[in-house]
C-alpha cells in the first residue's frame, strides 16, 4: 500500500514539513521536523530508485486522474537518481544545518527559515519526479521562491543584493520556461511530457516548435548556470549562510540539468534536437569555455566560497560537455558528474561551513594556519578537493574517466586533452588553499579556534567518505549512470 | 601465505609502519626503532616475493574493481621485482641515513617526516607491482602526494615553491599526458592490462602508436624527460635523506620503471621496432643525457649538480627503452640498480658532508678528504659506478646500452654514451679529486675541523654510506639476480 504511494509521499512529506516548521515557534523543534521531512523523503527516493533498477519504469497517477489528463509522476533510472542526490545530500545538509544555521541566522527567523528550507527541498524533488510540464514550472517556481529567501537570509547585507539579483535572473529563466511550455501546449493541446514527446515527431518542421525549443533551452540555461548566463551564481553562493550553499550547490543546479536533459533527449527526441538543429555544435563551445575561463577565474578568488563557486560553473561546463556528445558514454559522463559533483561540492561546502562556524569567515587569509588547529575540517577540504580535481580512487576520477573516454569516441582528442588539461587548473585553485591552510601563519583570530563541533564534522565526513567510496567502487553509480544514459537516448521514459 | 597475498602485505606493512610510528612519536628511540623494523620486514617479505618470481611464478592480487572491468590489481612481474628489490633493500639503509642526519641536523617535525617517508615507500611498492595500467596510474599520483610533504619539509617560502613546482609539473603531466594516453589505450584495446608483447599490436595505426609513446615518455614527468625536469633539481629543497632515497630511487626510477615496463607489455618492442615510432624519442632521450650533464658542470651546489646529473642518467634508462631491442631493455633495466646504488651513495655523502662540516657549495670541498675519509672515498665509489667504470656495477648497465644502440644501427647513440660517461668523469670525479687533493681552503666561519682531525657523519649515517658503497662493487662482482629477472622480460 505505502510502496504503491512513493511518487507521491516524495512530495507531500517535505511539503507538510514545510508548513509544520513555520507553524511551531521553537527552532529545535522546527529542526526536527524538517529532519523528518528530509530522511522520509530520502526512504521514498531509495525506495523508487531500488524499483526503477529492477527494471519496472514506475507511472504514478496523482489523486487519481489519469494522464494525459491528470497529472502523471514518473520515475526512470535518469531522474531516480536525480531523486536520490536531491533527498540524500537533503539529509546530509539539514543534519549539518542544526548547528551552522543557529549560528549564521538570526535565532527570529530559524523556523521560517526551516519552511523555505523544507519549500526548496519539496520543489526540487517535484521538479525531478513529474512528468508534466506545466507542474515542472510550477514546481521550479516554489524551489527557487525558497532559495531566494534562504539566500537573504545569510549573515551578510550583500546576501540581500545576491538574493535580488538571482530573484530578477531566476524569473526570466522561468518566464522563458513558461513561455516554451505555452508554446508546446499550443500547438500539441498537451502538457504531458510522454504525450508531447509522441506528438512532436510530427511538428518537427514547425517554427512555433523551433521558438519553444530555443525559449526553454536558454530559460533552462539560466537556472543552471550554463555559461555565459552564470552572472547570478557567485554571489549568491557566496552570501548565503553555509548549509543553503551547501544545498543548493549540491542539488539546484542538478535539477536544472536534469531539466534540460528531459527537454532535449525525451520531450524533443536526440534527432530533433542534436541531428537537425545540431545543438552539439553550440553546446560545445560554450561547455569549453566554461570550463576554461570560470576555472581561471576561480584561481583569482580570495573568498573561498566564491572561488568554488566558480568552480561551480566550471564543472557545470563538464557535464554540458559530456551532453553534447550526445552518445551513450558521453551522457554516462554528464549524468556520472551530476551525481559526483554533487558528493564533492556538498562535501567542499560543508567543510567551509565548518570554518565559518568557528573562524566567521572564509576568505583565504582567514584560513591561513588552520591546519593545525581544525585538522579534521581541512583534511576533508583536501580530500573534496582532491576529488575535485580528479584524483584516482575519487569520484572525481570516475568522471573524468568517462568524459574524456566520450571525447575520444567522438574522435575529439583535442577536447579530451582540454579536459586533463583544465583539471589542472584546479590544482592550481584548490592547491592555493591547502598551501595557506597547512603552511601559513596563523592569523590572530585564527590562533586560538578549536575543531568544529562533531554536529558539523559527521555529516562533512559522511560525504567525503561517499566520495572516496564510490570511488572506490564505481559500479552502482556508472551501472545507474549507464541505464540512465541509454533511457534518454532511447526515447521516452 | 599465497606469494600474491605478500605482493598486498609489501604494501601494507610500510603502511602500518606509518601508523605505528605515528603511535610512538613521544619516544624518538622507539619511533626509530619502528621504523627500522618495518623496513627490515619488508625487505623480508619482498625477498620472499622474489623466490616465487624467480622460481617462474606470476602472483597476482585484486582488490578491488573501481570501474566495470578495470580493477586494482597487483601483479609481480621480473620488472617490477626488481624495482621492488632495489626499493626495498634502499629503504632500510636510507632509514638508518635518516636517523643520523636528521638528529645531526636537528630537523624539525620528525615523527611527520617518518610517516610520510612509510607512505612513499608503501607508493612505491605499488607502483612496482601495479597490475595495470590503471593501477600503476593511481600509485604513481599516491606516491607525487605522499612526497609533497616531504619536499616542502622545511616549510620555508623557498620550500613551498619548489613544493608548487614539484606537485605543478608532475601532476600536470600526468593528468594532461598520461591519463590520456591511458584512456586512449583502453578505448583502442579495450584493455589496460600489461601483456607481454603488448596490446597494441594490430589495433593502431603507425601515427597512433608514435603519439601514444610520446604522451606516455613525457607524461610519466616523473622520468625526468626534458622540458619536465625541472621539478627535479626543485625538490632538492628536501633533507638528503629524501634527496637520496626519493629522488635518485623511489620516485625517479618510478618514472622510468614505468616508461620501460609500459614499452614492455603495452607496446610490445617487437611492434616497436618494427615500426620505428620510436627513433625520434631516442634523440629526445639522448639530448636530455648531454644537455643535463652540461647543466651540471655549471652547477657549484653540490646536491643541484647531483640532481643534473640523475636527470642525465634517467635518461638512459628511458633510451633503452626506446631501443627497444632485448639489448637496450637488459640495459636500462639494468641501470635502474646500478645507479641507485651509486647515486644514493652519492647523495647520502652530500648529506655527510651538509651535517659534519656544513658545506653545500662544491668549491668549498677543498681538502676535506683529509677530515671525512671515509665519506669522500664512498663518493669516489659512487662515482665509477655513475660513469661505468669497473669494479662498479654501472659498468654492465653502459655495456649493455652500448649493444642495444649497435644492435639498433644507432652508432650515433653509442657516440652520446660514450660523451656522457667523459662529462660525468668531468663533473663528478673532480669531487673527491679535489677533497682529496687539493689544500684545503681557509676557513672563514669557523666552521669544520681543518685542524687535521677526523670529523665524520654520524655513525648510522656513516654505516649506510658504506653499505651502499660496498653494493656498487658487490654488483659488479655478482649482479646475477638482477641479470636474471631483466631476462626474463627482454626476450631472447
Amino acid at each position: 500500500m505505502i510502496a504503491a504511494h512513493l511518487p507521491a509521499i516524495q512530495i507531500v512529506a517535505p511539503l507538510l514539513a514545510a508548513a509544520l516548521c513555520v507553524l511551531v515557534p521553537w527552532k529545535r523543534v522546527s529542526w526536527g521536523i524538517a529532519m523528518a521531512g528530509a530522511v522520509t523523503a530520502f526512504g521514498a527516493a531509495v525506495g523508487l530508485l531500488s524499483r526503477v533498477l529492477g527494471g519496472e519504469d514506475i507511472r504514478y497517477a496523482l489523486g487519481g486522474w489519469a494522464a494525459p489528463w491528470g497529472i502523471e509522476y514518473r520515475v526512470d533510472a535518469v531522474n531516480g537518481l536525480v531523486l536520490l542526490i536531491v533527498a540524500g545530500i537533503g539529509v546530509v545538509v539539514t543534519l549539518f544545518a542544526l548547528a551552522s544555521v543557529e549560528r549564521e541566522v538570526d535565532e527570529r527567523r530559524i523556523p521560517l527559515f526551516y519552511g523555505a528550507w523544507m519549500l526548496c527541498l519539496c520543489g526540487l524533488l517535484g521538479i525531478a519526479i513529474t512528468g508534466d510540464a506545466f507542474n515542472i514550472f510550477v514546481f521550479l517556481e516554489i524551489s527557487s521562491l525558497g532559495t531566494y529567501a534562504l539566500i537573504a537570509m545569510g549573515s551578510d547585507r550583500r546576501a540581500l543584493v545576491s538574493a535580488f539579483r538571482y530573484l530578477i535572473m531566476g524569473s526570466i529563466g522561468a518566464s522563458f520556461i513558461v513561455i516554451g511550455i505555452g508554446l508546446l501546449y499550443v500547438e500539441t493541446g498537451t502538457l504531458n511530457l510522454a504525450d508531447l514527446a509522441e506528438l512532436l515527431p510530427a511538428l518537427h518542421g514547425e517554427r512555433t516548435i523551433l521558438v519553444a525549443f530555443a525559449f526553454l533551452t536558454v530559460g533552462t540555461s539560466l537556472k543552471l548556470a550554463l555559461f555565459p548566463l552564470h552572472v547570478w551564481l557567485p554571489d549568491a553562493y557566496a552570501f548565503a549562510p553555509s548549509a543553503v550553499t551547501g544545498l543548493i550547490a549540491a542539488t539546484s543546479t542538478k535539477v536544472a540539468v536534469y531539466v534540460l536533459l528531459r527537454f532535449f533527449f525525451t520531450v524533443f527526441g536526440v534527432t530533433y534536437s542534436f541531428g537537425e538543429l545540431s545543438l552539439g555544435m553550440w553546446l560545445l563551445p560554450l561547455a569549453l569555455v566554461a570550463i576554461f575561463t570560470m576555472s581561471l577565474v576561480a584561481i583569482f578568488q580570495r573568498n573561498i566560497k566564491r572561488m568554488l563557486a566558480y568552480s561551480s560553473v566550471a564543472q557545470i561546463g563538464y557535464i554540458i560537455l559530456g551532453i553534447s556528445f550526445a552518445s551513450v558514454t558521453g551522457l554516462t559522463a554528464a549524468t556520472l558528474h551530476l551525481f559526483n559533483h554533487a558528493l564533492m561540492k556538498g562535501a567542499l561546502f560543508l567543510a567551509l561551513g565548518c570554518v565559518m562556524y568557528r573562524v566567521g569567515s572564509v576568505h583565504i587569509d582567514a584560513l591561513r594556519g588552520l591546519g593545525r588547529r581544525m585538522p579534521w575540517t581541512m583534511a576533508a577540504f583536501t580530500a573534496g578537493g582532491l576529488s575535485l580535481i580528479g584524483v584516482p580512487l575519487t569520484v572525481g576520477f570516475v568522471s573524468k574517466w568517462y568524459l574524456v573516454l566520450g571525447a575520444l569516441e567522438q574522435g575529439m582528442w583535442p577536447v579530451a586533452a582540454l579536459v586533463l588539461v583544465t583539471s589542472t587548473l584546479a590544482v592550481v585553485y584548490i592547491w592555493r588553499v591547502v598551501e595557506a591552510v597547512y603552511f601559513g601563519e596563523p592569523s590572530a583570530r585564527a590562533g586560538s579556534v578549536s575543531e568544529a563541533p562533531l554536529r558539523l564534522l559527521v555529516p562533512t565526513w559522511a560525504l567525503i567518505v561517499a566520495n572516496l567510496y564510490f570511488g572506490i567502487d564505481a559500479s552502482l553509480t556508472t551501472n545507474v549512470a549507464g541505464q540512465a544514459a541509454r533511457a534518454l537516448l532511447g526515447g521516452a521514459p | 601465505m599465497n606469494p600474491g597475498e605478500l605482493a598486498l602485505l609489501a604494501l601494507v606493512i610500510p603502511a602500518a609502519g606509518a601508523v605505528l610510528v605515528g603511535l610512538l612519536r613521544s619516544s624518538p628511540n622507539l619511533r626509530e626503532a619502528a621504523s627500522l623494523i618495518t623496513g627490515g620486514v619488508l625487505l623480508g617479505v619482498v625477498m620472499q616475493i622474489h623466490r616465487a618470481v624467480a622460481a617462474g611464478e606470476i602472483p597476482r592480487f585484486v582488490l578491488a574493481e573501481p570501474l566495470p572491468g578495470i580493477p586494482l590489481e597487483l601483479v609481480v612481474e621480473p620488472l617490477g621485482m626488481i624495482f621492488a628489490l632495489v626499493a626495498g633493500s634502499l629503504w632500510i639503509v636510507t632509514t638508518l641515513y635518516a636517523i643520523g642526519y636528521m638528529r645531526g641536523h636537528h630537523e624539525k617535525n620528525q615523527t611527520r617526516f617518518y610517516i610520510f617517508f612509510a607512505l612513499a615507500i608503501s607508493c612505491t611498492m605499488g607502483v612496482a607491482f601495479a597490475g595495470n595500467l590503471f593501477t600503476l596510474f593511481i600509485f604513481y599520483e599516491a606516491l607525487t602526494l605522499s612526497t609533497f610533504p616531504l619536499v616542502t619539509h622545511a616549510g620555508t617560502d623557498a620550500a613551498k615553491r619548489a613544493g608548487r613546482v614539484y606537485l605543478g609539473i608532475l601532476l600536470s603531466t600526468s593528468i594532461g599526458f598520461q591519463l590520456l594516453a591511458i584512456i586512449w589505450t583502453y578505448l583502442l584495446t579495450g584493455t589496460i592490462d600489461f601483456e607481454m608483447g603488448g596490446i597494441l599490436e594490430g589495433r593502431a595505426g603507425e601515427g597512433v602508436v608514435a603519439v601514444l609513446l610520446a604522451l606516455y615518455v613525457f607524461g610519466i614527468g616523473k622520468a625526468a624527460v626534458m622540458p619536465f625536469h625541472r621539478w627535479l633539481p626543485a625538490a632538492m629543497v628536501a633533507p638528503t635523506p629524501v634527496s637520496a632515497l626519493l629522488h635518485a630511487v623511489a620516485v625517479v626510477k618510478a618514472g622510468v620503471f614505468s616508461i620501460l615496463k609500459i614499452t614492455i607489455y603495452v607496446f610490445g618492442i617487437d611492434f616497436l621496432t618494427q615500426l620505428g615510432a620510436s627513433v625520434w624519442l631516442m634523440w629526445a632521450a639522448a639530448a636530455t643525457i648531454i644537455l643535463a650533464s652540461l647543466v651540471a658542470f655549471r652547477k657549484d651546489n653540490l646536491k643541484a649538480r647531483l640532481a643534473y646529473s640523475t636527470i642525465s642518467q634517467l635518461s638512459y634508462v628511458v633510451l633503452g627503452a626506446m631501443l627497444a631491442n632485448t639489448m637496450g631493455i637488459i640495459g636500462g633495466g639494468m641501470h635502474i640498480v646500478m645507479h641507485a646504488f651509486g647515486k644514493i651513495t652519492l647523495f647520502f655523502c652530500a648529506g655527510a658532508v651538509m651535517v659534519a662540516a656544513h658545506k653545500t657549495e662544491i668549491s668549498d670541498m677543498k681538502g676535506l678528504g683529509r677530515t671525512m675519509p671515509v665519506t669522500f672515498a664512498a663518493f669516489f665509489v659512487g662515482t665509477l659506478s655513475i660513469i661505468g667504470l669497473p669494479p662498479a656495477g654501472g659498468t654492465w648497465s653502459k655495456w649493455f646500452l652500448g649493444l642495444g644502440a649497435l644492435d639498433a644501427g644507432q652508432v650515433g647513440l653509442v657516440a652520446v654514451l660514450m660523451v656522457s660517461s667523459l662529462l660525468s668523469i668531468g663533473y663528478l670525479m673532480i669531487v673527491p679529486v679535489r677533497a682529496f687533493f687539493s689544500p684545503a681552503a681557509p676557513n672563514p666561519h669557523g666552521h669544520g675541523h681543518a685542524n687535521g682531525g677526523i670529523h665524520e657523519a654520524p655513525l648510522p649515517s656513516l654505516i649506510a654510506i658504506v653499505i651502499t658503497s660496498l653494493c656498487c662493487f658487490a654488483l659488479f662482482v655478482y649482479p646475477d639476480p638482477f641479470f636474471r629477472l631483466i631476462s626474463m622480460v627482454a626476450g631472447p
